[in-house]
């Protein structure tokens, strides 16, 4: 508050009127419309885009149509490219991801919000967010180097037993590698961990203490509290907070690129090799000399920056849906 | 000396001598970290009688409410030393079964709680904690529940519809169907009137007077008027003491001490 | 059943310990609460197994050499100078456009805008960017940068992750503004003071703090971006400081040297896989604690 009178020009006597009141409209006018400026850069940003996606895809679009996107040839000898296969792996490394990962990020928000003592607080909730901060390429390598040769151990055994179940079996088979769809879902999983939890945490803390009391003043647990009470009361943040996720398991990248296996292939057996929009994207984009290859792999960059459009405007939609009520509730 | 209170038929009725104790509360003394919040309570709180906690702002009462059924204990750095003697146990016993307490002592606070679930949900919620009822059985607990809290009329024709979909007055009715629809034996309220609005603060009150042969109910109010009415007991606390505890009629009538009279007058402050 | 009455109520609490349906909540409850405290082992497992693996494996080249020595060619024993030098310069470079841009954008959703419809839409926008695939806005810079240059630039990559910077800035800087209370404003607005002072004088300067976490927090994310720099920045294999062509980085040379075969080069990859980890978390934790500091 000291600053007002540091900063603020000397009264003079005499110099208060309309010139000066004038002038400080200008000031003001040109600050409007400097600060406006900046803003409508972030929108020009994604109008450009969307543009240039649409720009470099359009010798696909154009040509081979709707068709690209339920066809699975991808032949740059040929000159034959459809983009059923990465969409293929992109959902389901994304589908895998999420089925780990949202269980555990409940878990870690239920722990950090109802168990936690209250001095690990802090030092747990940064370390789970430091998760996030990791580079992508980390995890990569990681996943390549130390956890594909444990997972290729294990492989085997996994097939010969889950992989006979019924209905479900098929999904437990393929070459023991250790690399492929699995491990990258495995791995995304471990990266969207650490957005579910912090957002479910977040949004878990918005509860009324009097609501949760009144809960446990019924002799309800822990358990029924956070299921029956908090979970409900916050179901949009959380559900936000899964898309956020979701949308951020849909374009990684680098991770997926090391240890999805690099190969065009629409297959239930999740031990089985695929590629994701992203990762096709990062080995192929650079040597694609041929234009209808370069189209092709744009082509797959708009469907990707589509899919993570929608997914992540339900986000926060949800979400500001949520922070909406907190503000009408108190 | 003149006093602007009119007693309520609790009140007036002549004191039970034989009632019997309920919560028998020895020497307590409570902390928020190093604070003390409440120095060395003692009192006899008799059964299904309704007993009022009454006092300025800051004085302990509700602190005195939440031990009775250890909601303290869901914050770090709050503790309570002494006896709370329910049903032959300990409350403050480190060893007590919290949620089994909480089923036997209900609460009802000073806003309206309805979960995020429907009309008929909050109260089968409670219910399913410790019974489980046929489809009809529920049926029946639900709407003699709403009937006891004199909300039946008002939501049996949107039972499905969600519990934030009534009045604030409904809603806190609906959490004190809630609160009796699995039979505690203890009831406590704290200041549930406190956030509506005159008509529906009534309406509370006659309920509170319809509940008091069933339950043993125990109100904290920051109103003088509301625990003449209701009351047949009267608590007065100042500064985390317990500065009187006597029947309803003597305490608004004869006060005791000097400083309960001063608060009773308006003097206070 | 004897405890009921006619009515089918309960005489007296069943909230009792040995109540068998509460039994049986009991367990539930202390089995969940069990797999919690599991899945928070599971998260921390991970972290800690990750930083143990860099750990382990980056420590073996992380010496003088690596900060002194060029990329080797493959077979050979060499640093990562280069790399990390064109690391530095595009990073900087992208966080010099981003904070201003940032900031300036930030102060419009905050105190100018507010509510108007081009306020709620570079909200919104600015969210979307938040997450939006990075390689895909490698692939809007490529288009827009280096097809009509039609060369690879460090350049490039500056504007790619000036791109993922903006948004964080963006974000930081409004959500700190928004925490400053209107009373301080009305106190400057009351003494006759335009806006752009009362903004510059009085708003940005109490959030100071918040806005410097936004800018590291920033500076954090795009330091170990890679998927943006593939189509931007390229690769170099010498020493290069012209941000006017391809030029080596941190990222891209760990992702090559990773996928690679050869011994050195993944030995190399993983001392730079340490570096770029150490140099991420310690300005994660730099960021919380200035806004810590600055927030008490």
């Amino acid at each position: 508050m000291t600053g007002i009178t540091e900063t603020l020009p000397a009264p003079t006597a005499g110099t208060k009127p309309r010139g000066l009141a004038s002038k400080f409209a200008l000031q003001d006018a040109v600050f409007h419309r400097s600060t406006q400026f900046f803003a409508v850069l972030v929108l020009a940003t994604l109008a450009g885009i969307i543009a240039s996606l649409f720009v470099g895809s359009w010798l696909t679009l154009t040509q081979t149509g709707p068709k690209f996107f339920v066809t699975d040839v991808w032949d740059p000898v040929r000159s034959l490219f459809g983009g059923l296969a990465p969409l293929w792996g992109t959902l389901i490394t994304a589908t895998i991801a999420l089925l780990i990962g949202v269980p555990v990020s409940f878990g870690i928000a239920i722990f950090l919000t109802e168990m936690c003592p209250p001095v690990l607080k802090r030092p747990l909730g940064t370390a789970v967010e430091l998760l996030a901060a990791i580079p992508s390429i980390i995890y990569g390598m990681w996943g390549l180097f130390i956890l594909a040769p444990i997972l290729a151990e294990y492989q085997p055994a996994i097939s010969s037993s889950l992989g006979n179940l019924p209905l479900i079996g098929t999904l437990f088979q393929g070459p023991p590698m250790g690399i492929g769809v699995f491990t990258a879902g495995l791995i995304l999983s471990v990266m969207v961990i650490p957005f579910i939890a912090s957002v479910m945490r977040d949004v878990f803390e918005t509860t009324p203490p009097i609501l949760k009391e009144s809960a446990y003043g019924l002799g309800a647990t822990t358990w029924e509290v956070m299921w029956n009470v908090v979970l409900p009361y916050t179901k949009a943040g959380v559900v936000g907070g899964i898309m956020l996720g979701l949308g951020r398991a849909l374009g990684e990248t680098m991770a997926v690129t090391f240890v999805i296996g690099n190969a065009y292939n629409i297959s239930l057996k999740l031990f089985d090799p695929g590629n994701s929009i992203a990762s096709s994207l990062a080995n192929e984009f650079n040597e694609a000399a041929d234009p209808n290859h370069m189209s092709a792999l744009i082509t797959l960059g708009l469907l990707l920056f589509f899919l993570s459009f929608v997914v992540l405007s339900l986000s926060r939609w949800m979400l500001s849906s949520l922070s909406k009520k907190e503000g009408r509730r108190t | 000396m003149s006093f602007q209170v009119s007693l309520g038929d609790a009140a007036k009725e002549a004191p039970k001598t034989n009632a019997v104790t309920k919560i028998a509360i020895k020497n307590l003394n409570f902390f928020y970290g190093t604070f003390q919040g409440l120095r060395s309570i003692s009192m006899e709180i008799p059964e299904r009688q309704v007993t009022a906690y009454i006092g300025p702002s800051g004085c302990g009462k509700s602190t005195l409410l939440r031990t009775l059924n250890r909601m303290y204990s869901l914050y770090p750095g709050q503790r309570a030393e002494g006896e709370i003697i329910f049903n032959g146990s300990n409350v403050l016993d480190p060893k007590q079964d919290l949620n089994a307490l909480r089923g036997q002592i209900g609460m009802v606070f000073q806003k309206p709680t309805p979960f995020p679930m429907s009309i008929y949900d909050n109260i089968a919620f409670g219910v399913k904690l410790y019974e489980k009822l046929s489809k009809s059985d529920m049926d029946d607990r639900v709407e003699w529940a709403l009937k006891k809290a004199a909300l039946w009329g008002e939501a049996k024709d949107k039972l499905s519809q969600s519990g934030l979909s009534l009045s604030g007055g409904q809603q806190q009715r609906l959490c004190i169907a809630r609160g009796i629809a699995v039979k505690p034996e203890v009831l406590l309220l704290d200041e549930p009137t406190s956030a509506l609005d005159p008509i529906s603060t009534a309406r509370i009150e006659e309920l509170i007077s319809e509940l008091r042969d069933d339950y043993t109910i125990v109100i904290v109010t920051h109103n003088m008027q509301q625990a003449a009415r209701v009351s047949q007991h009267t608590a007065y606390m100042y500064l985390g003491e317990l500065i009187e505890f006597t029947p309803t009629a003597e305490i608004f009538v004869k006060p005791k001490d000097k400083r309960t009279e001063d608060y009773i007058t308006g003097r206070f402050g | 059943m004897s405890d009921l009455t006619e009515k089918g109520l309960p005489t007296r609490s069943l909230a009792t310990p040995d109540n068998p349906i509460y039994r049986r909540r009991v367990w539930m409850n202390r089995f969940n609460l069990a797999m919690s405290l599991a899945t928070m082992a599971f998260g921390m497992f991970f972290l800690l197994w990750i930083l143990w693996t860099l750990a382990s494996k980056g420590l073996a080249s992380f010496g003088p050499a690596l900060f002194t020595q060029m990329t080797p060619p493959p077979g050979s024993d060499g640093g990562l100078a280069n790399a990390i030098m064109g690391s530095l310069m595009i990073v900087s470079a992208a966080i010099f456009i981003a904070t201003p841009i940032g900031i300036l954008a930030g102060i419009y959703l905050a105190e100018v805008g507010r509510e108007s419809m081009i306020a709620k839409l570079t909200r919104f926008v600015n969210d979307i960017l938040l997450s939006a695939p990075s390689i895909v806005i490698g692939l809007f810079v490529y288009a827009l940068i280096v097809a009509r240059v039609k060369e690879y630039s460090g350049w490039a990559g500056a504007v790619a992750l000036a791109i993922i910077a903006v948004p964080v800035v963006v974000r930081t800087t409004e959500t700190m503004l928004l925490l400053v209370p209107n009373s301080m404003r009305e106190a400057a607005v009351a003494l006759g003071a335009p806006q752009w002072r009362v903004v510059t004088m009085v708003t940005l300067r109490a959030v100071k703090g918040g806005v410097i976490t936004g800018v590291l927090l920033a500076l954090a994310r795009v330091s170990g971006e890679t998927a943006p720099l593939l189509f931007t920045a390229l690769n170099n294999q010498f020493w290069s400081t012209d941000m006017g062509g391809p030029m080596a980085n941190l990222p891209v040379v760990i992702f090559q040297f990773a996928m690679s075969p050869y011994e050195e080069w993944q030995r190399l990859a993983w001392a730079g896989a340490l570096l770029i980890t150490l140099v991420v978390l310690a300005l994660n934790i730099l960021a919380r604690t200035v806004f810590r500091q600055k927030n008490n």
